[in-house]
């Protein structure tokens, strides 16, 4: 018996071994395959970027660095591009910034006021003023698109910066998101407010605001995101070069040149790349606050 | 610091269901009520009334020299203490206390005595600085009372503050609940369905049902003498045996017959073990057929059958008994209660006199 015993013994180690699974690498090979999907053309559009406009035009993209680096990047940022000459990429990534912080922190405030008195309110149609806006999903602005420039046209709001943000601000996710948070606060929460004295206002700015930063933070990426990649508007808004933003730039750069001249693709690439980076850098810094606010209750 | 009066209250949300039907409660300056009874019964929508969170449908409430049907929770002067506790938990506990006195308009130094002094009556001073997920359940509790301290108001009002807390944190909080309250000397209202909490911590018990009070009194008085068959099966645990009067077999047979009584109670542990044939004592002396037997230590629940009515008795000690086993069960006529059709109780009831014979679950013994 005991013979048995310490003669299985030296055998156990080898069955213990846990045996080669596949799944994880199946797993990797998809996670790789679409990591490299998303990052490959960023790689060639910077690689792009840094040749000069005559050897994109015959040699195609470029996967490799070129000399062009400085000359394409400094040129965008701050030689005069456009018909006019007046703007240059500072000036169009400043208008850009503008459009995004702008649309960003706007629909924030109105969102959140929206949902605050949907959702601690009772006031008549409550619940239709909510449906409301949220049917506005159904009418993205590309739908409206004609109505809405006429309305601003007629304001007299065409190029300016109110023109290029204000429409864009009224939001039906937004409220959305913010209603569903603040009808995940615990009615406690209020309650013991209104016994230790605080009205809608101070309970706005002492409770709700507080347990919302989280909530803010995440929707103020998307949205600033979102208004930093608007196109189709600041299109039809903006006729006067200085308010151009860069997304609606880069095309500008190509059609400049139209003619015999060779469009200036390094430097429309150099530009793109400079329009990608902003939002990278906000969704990288806040990514953690991102994740935090989707899914974190801390109540 | 105030006398608290509840007179004529009602709460009705639709139509005519009421919450709370026309509920009339007095609350002594410093006494300790306790509105006990099952979920729904309108307990805690009577709390809130009296926080200000609900709106008084009828009736009024008067806290002080106040009525306050048309006030302001916050002008109230009244504190509440939360079952989820409900602190603020972005705040560091000294800000949680401190908040209310802030909205008030306190003065700076004054806010910060009293908040350490409640800090330190509760033993918060090392966690002054906290936040609240920092803490424990027994810790929030705490904050939560702190909150309520601080403020010193006319009456506490407590809704089931202990429910989220483990067994042991629970009796312990108990008493420093009590205490604190007795020292304090603040009127209270406290809401919970824990009928030993119950029992222990008021000065004056509340039983609640469907809206209506049960009886109200002090809560041995409530215990001894339960005004009905809903608080005599709610108070006391294991809850009192109720049989009805016509399971007792056939009346003709037996002579009891006494139209007004509908229900006979007994508490587990007001019976006394007899041989089968006792024809000793003044009560009711039963038949009991054994189905399970559940030893405690000190004690033993034997669960079982008198006829076909479900009883449980208590037994010192450890039950010699097993499943299946007869016993007699007498039952003292001081410990019955006697309740009538509408499951109101009978004062005063004694069995009547035996007639004939004792049939083969019930008889009823006398004195010889």
């Amino acid at each position: 018996m005991s013979d048995a015993v310490s003669a299985a013994r030296p055998l156990a180690p080898a069955s213990h071994r846990p045996a080669f699974k596949w799944g994880p690498v199946f797993d990797h090979a998809i996670l790789i395959a679409g990591a490299a999907f998303m990052l490959v053309p960023v790689f060639l559009a910077f690689m792009t970027s840094t040749h000069d406009a005559v050897t994109v035009h015959t040699g195609g993209v470029q996967a490799w660095p070129g000399g062009s680096l400085i000359d394409n990047y400094a040129t965008v940022m701050f030689d005069g591009l456009g018909f006019s000459g007046a703007v240059n990429g500072t000036t169009m990534m400043l208008n850009s910034l503008i459009l995004g912080l702008g649309f960003a922190v706007g629909k924030i405030v109105l969102s959140m006021m929206a949902a605050y008195a949907i959702v601690y309110f009772r006031f008549p149609l409550a619940e239709f003023a909510f449906w409301a806006i949220f049917v506005t999903l159904l009418l993205p602005l590309e739908v409206r698109i004609l109505p809405s420039y006429e309305i601003v046209q007629s304001m007299g709001l065409i190029n300016t910066y109110t023109g290029l943000i204000v429409p864009l601000v009224a939001s039906a996710t937004g409220t959305f998101f913010f209603r569903q948070f603040f009808k995940s606060v615990p009615d406690e929460l209020i309650e013991a407010a209104r016994i230790d004295g605080a009205g809608p206002l101070k309970f706005f700015r002492d409770i709700l605001l507080p347990l919302s930063r989280t909530m803010i933070a995440a929707i103020f990426i998307i949205m600033f995101v979102y208004g930093w990649n608007q196109y189709l508007w600041p299109t039809l808004i903006t006729t006067n070069e200085e308010y151009f933003t860069l997304v609606r730039g880069i095309k500008q750069i190509i059609q400049v040149w139209v003619g015999s001249q060779i469009p200036e693709y390094g430097q429309a690439m150099a530009l793109a790349v400079l329009a990608m980076l902003p939002p990278v850098i906000v969704v990288v810094v806040f990514q953690s606050w991102f994740i935090k606010g989707l899914t974190e209750s801390d109540k | 610091m105030a006398r608290l009066h509840i007179d004529q209250v009602s709460k009705i949300y639709t139509g005519t269901q009421r919450a709370v039907d026309t509920v009339s409660i007095d609350v002594d300056d410093g006494e300790f009520l306790v509105l006990v009874g099952p979920s729904g019964c309108g307990k805690s929508t009577l709390l809130r009334m009296i926080a200000g969170l609900e709106a008084i449908t009828e009736g009024a409430i008067t806290i002080g020299e106040r009525v306050v049907n048309d006030l302001d929770p916050a002008e109230r002067d009244i504190a509440m203490v939360f079952q989820n506790y409900a602190l603020y938990p972005h705040m560091k506990v000294y800000d949680n206390m401190a908040y209310g006195l802030r909205n008030r308009g306190i003065a700076r130094d004054e806010i910060d005595r009293r908040v350490r002094e409640a800090a330190t009556t509760l033993e918060l001073g090392p966690l002054l600085e906290r936040k609240p997920r920092e803490l424990s359940g027994g810790q929030r509790q705490r904050v939560a009372m702190g909150r309520a301290i601080v403020r010193n108001p006319a009456a506490f009002l407590f809704d089931e503050p202990l429910s989220n807390l483990d067994a042991k944190l629970r009796s312990h909080m108990r008493v420093e609940i009590k205490h604190l309250q007795r020292s304090l000397g603040i009127t209270s209202v406290y809401v919970t369905h824990d009928q030993l909490e119950a029992m222990t911590l008021a000065d004056k018990l509340v039983v609640m049902n469907a809206g209506k009070v049960e009886q109200i009194g002090a809560p041995l008085d409530v215990y001894e003498r339960p005004a009905s068959t809903f608080v005599a099966s709610f108070i006391g645990a294991p809850a009192m045996n109720l049989i009805p009067f016509s399971a007792l077999g056939d009346d003709g047979r037996l002579g009891l017959r006494d139209a007004a009584v509908a229900t006979i109670g007994f508490r587990p542990q007001d019976i006394i073990e007899v041989a089968n044939d006792n024809e000793d004592g003044d009560g009711l002396s039963l038949r009991f057929v054994v189905d399970a037997v559940e030893p405690v230590g000190s004690e033993s629940y034997l669960h079982g059958k008198v006829g076909d009515e479900r009883v449980v008795v208590r037994i010192d000690g450890r039950a010699p008994h097993r499943e299946g086993d007869r016993i007699g069960i007498a039952v003292p006529s001081e410990r019955l209660h006697a309740f009538d059709a509408d499951g109101r109780r009978l004062e005063g009831w004694r069995v009547p006199e035996a007639v004939g014979d004792a049939g083969t679950a019930i008889r009823k013994t006398r004195a010889t």
